[in-house]
């Protein structure tokens, strides 16, 4: 599903992001990518996304590899992984239904369903009650629970989370991480990076991975 | 469908930005409609001038009425001649008492008539250059009875020499004009893609295709040169009736000029975006 094979990263100016990491994440499978600050968890889903390519090493995502994958074709690894970030990244002055349609608009997904499918998504992540609601009138975990929905839109075998709980208070955090798994339930496979020790002790059937400085150094279920 | 309702709702959303890139399109389009306007109308002094450009063949006073004949047919059959005519010397007189009323005694006292019969050559459009003069005038030297071929050389090359500076400016300072048309298009469009940065890195993030995003700048870029380009057009018209109701008769450039224009500007505003958006997908 997600391989990365001896994977460094190197930037002209910050130098060594990721040095040498291996791992694999299977379908449906749970995992937290933890790590303090620069250890290189960003680094680590930004090169799963394809947002960078690694210095050396290799990324492969359901066949695709960061070796062979030319620019123009990046999109087709974006449609099969869903990202959502700790700053939401929403467009402001439109509603939570609109921001999910985007996402399906802009993926081409034909006009007619793309109404029903963005209720269908906003009901998935409980926030049906609030699709009309501009993103600036409701809450960080509401609008967390939309970047979730838009991050579906494509139907992605896998969501690649960035410290999405950064800026949730502890009772938003509990939700969205149970959100998570309840899709995770459902066969989808996350991997959410996050440096809050506290938060990966509560779910211990997760798998956990550990960066320090650019380098795995933990593994909970290598495989 | 949606790369045509985002350039629209790119208009309604933000008017007054894509509003002052048209006009900073037109304000650029309509420096080089001025210029075009100008070098329309300097074209057509140049043309008026080489249209007096013609060569005079002199014959001896003992030529025979069939080698004239003879020479007015040939020289006619050359590809580079519209017309010859024949001046006989009692026209030239004629036409020199008219033309330099001054000398009227001299020519009217004289018992022998002093000018030499002569065949005047009149060069097509394109062959009004010197080659084409210098052809001619050889061709027509070749004659026995012929005594003298004139076709002021001087003013004939400090002509061409004005037509080619008259050239290579519009050409030079065309393409300038045009490249900064086409850079304050490209400045105009990256400012619109800079307030729609947002929607740009979402549409990334999900996987929309580089096509995709491109389409809708690049209709605005159509729109945005359009505009421009009627707005162009409309201000050199103003700039033209004024200078010819208050300063000088001046003729409008022509129809397929201004087809040419607007097809430039929207080429140029699909150019500028298309380039301005490649920059921008490549740095996000």
């Amino acid at each position: 599903m997600i391989k990365l094979s001896n994977v460094s990263k190197e930037y002209p100016k910050r130098g060594f992001a990721l040095r040498d990491v291996s791992f694999q994440i299977q379908k449906g499978e749970f995992a937290f990518l933890m790590g303090h600050s620069g250890s290189g968890k960003s680094t680590t889903l930004r090169l799963i996304h394809m947002a960078d390519r690694p210095t050396s090493g290799e990324v492969r995502v359901t066949g695709y590899s960061s070796d062979k994958m030319p620019d123009r074709e990046i999109w087709k690894v974006r449609r099969r992984v869903g990202c959502v970030f700790q700053d939401f990244r929403l467009l402001p002055g439109r509603s939570a239904q609109e921001n999910v349609s985007f996402a399906l608009e802009v993926t081409g997904a034909p006009r007619k369903t793309i109404q029903p499918r963005a209720q269908r998504l906003l009901s998935q992540v409980g926030l049906a009650p609030k699709a009309g609601a501009l993103v600036h009138e409701i809450s960080g975990g509401e609008q967390q629970r939309v970047a979730v929905a838009r991050a579906l839109a494509n139907d992605p075998f896998v969501l690649l989370a960035d410290e999405p709980t950064g800026n949730l208070d502890d009772r938003a955090t509990r939700g969205i991480v149970e959100l998570f798994w309840d899709l995770n339930a459902r066969g989808m496979a996350v991997l959410m990076a996050t440096h809050d020790l506290e938060l990966v002790r509560r779910y211990p059937n997760a798998r956990v991975l550990e960066l320090d400085q650019g380098r795995l150094v933990f593994d909970s279920n290598p495989t | 469908m949606y790369s045509i309702r985002e350039a629209l709702s790119a208009f309604k959303r933000a008017p007054l930005l894509t509003g002052l890139s048209a006009a900073m399109v037109g304000l650029a389009l309509y420096v080089v409609g001025l210029f075009g306007l100008a070098a329309f109308n300097l074209g057509l002094a140049l043309t008026s001038i080489e249209e007096r450009v013609e060569v005079v063949v002199y014959l001896r006073d003992d030529v025979r009425q069939s080698e004239i004949d003879l020479a007015l047919a040939e020289l006619a059959d050359i590809p580079d001649v519209a017309r010859v005519r024949y001046v006989s010397k009692r026209d030239a007189l004629e036409r020199a008492q008219q033309d330099l009323p001054e000398f009227s005694e001299l020519f009217g006292g004289a018992d022998v008539n002093p000018l030499p019969q002569s065949l005047e050559v009149e060069l097509r459009p394109g062959s009004r250059t010197r080659e084409g003069v210098e052809r001619v005038a050889a061709d027509a030297g070749k004659y026995p009875f012929v005594e003298d071929v004139r076709y002021g050389q001087e003013w004939v090359d400090k002509l061409f020499t004005l037509r080619r500076i008259g050239a290579v400016s519009a050409l030079v300072l065309g393409a300038a004009f045009f490249a900064v048309a086409a850079l304050i298009i490209g400045t105009a469009l990256r400012i619109a893609i800079f307030a729609r940065r947002d929607e740009i890195y979402v549409m990334r993030l999900v996987g929309a295709t580089n096509g995709f995003i491109r389409r809708p700048f690049l209709f605005e870029g159509a729109m945005a040169g359009m505009l421009g380009g009627i707005m162009a057009w409309l201000a050199t018209w103003a700039t033209y009736r004024g200078v010819y109701a208050f300063l000088f008769a001046v003729a409008w450039i022509p129809g397929v000029w201004v087809a040419l224009g607007l097809a430039a500007g929207i080429a140029f505003g699909v150019l500028a975006s298309g380039l301005a958006i490649r920059r921008y997908l490549r740095e996000v």
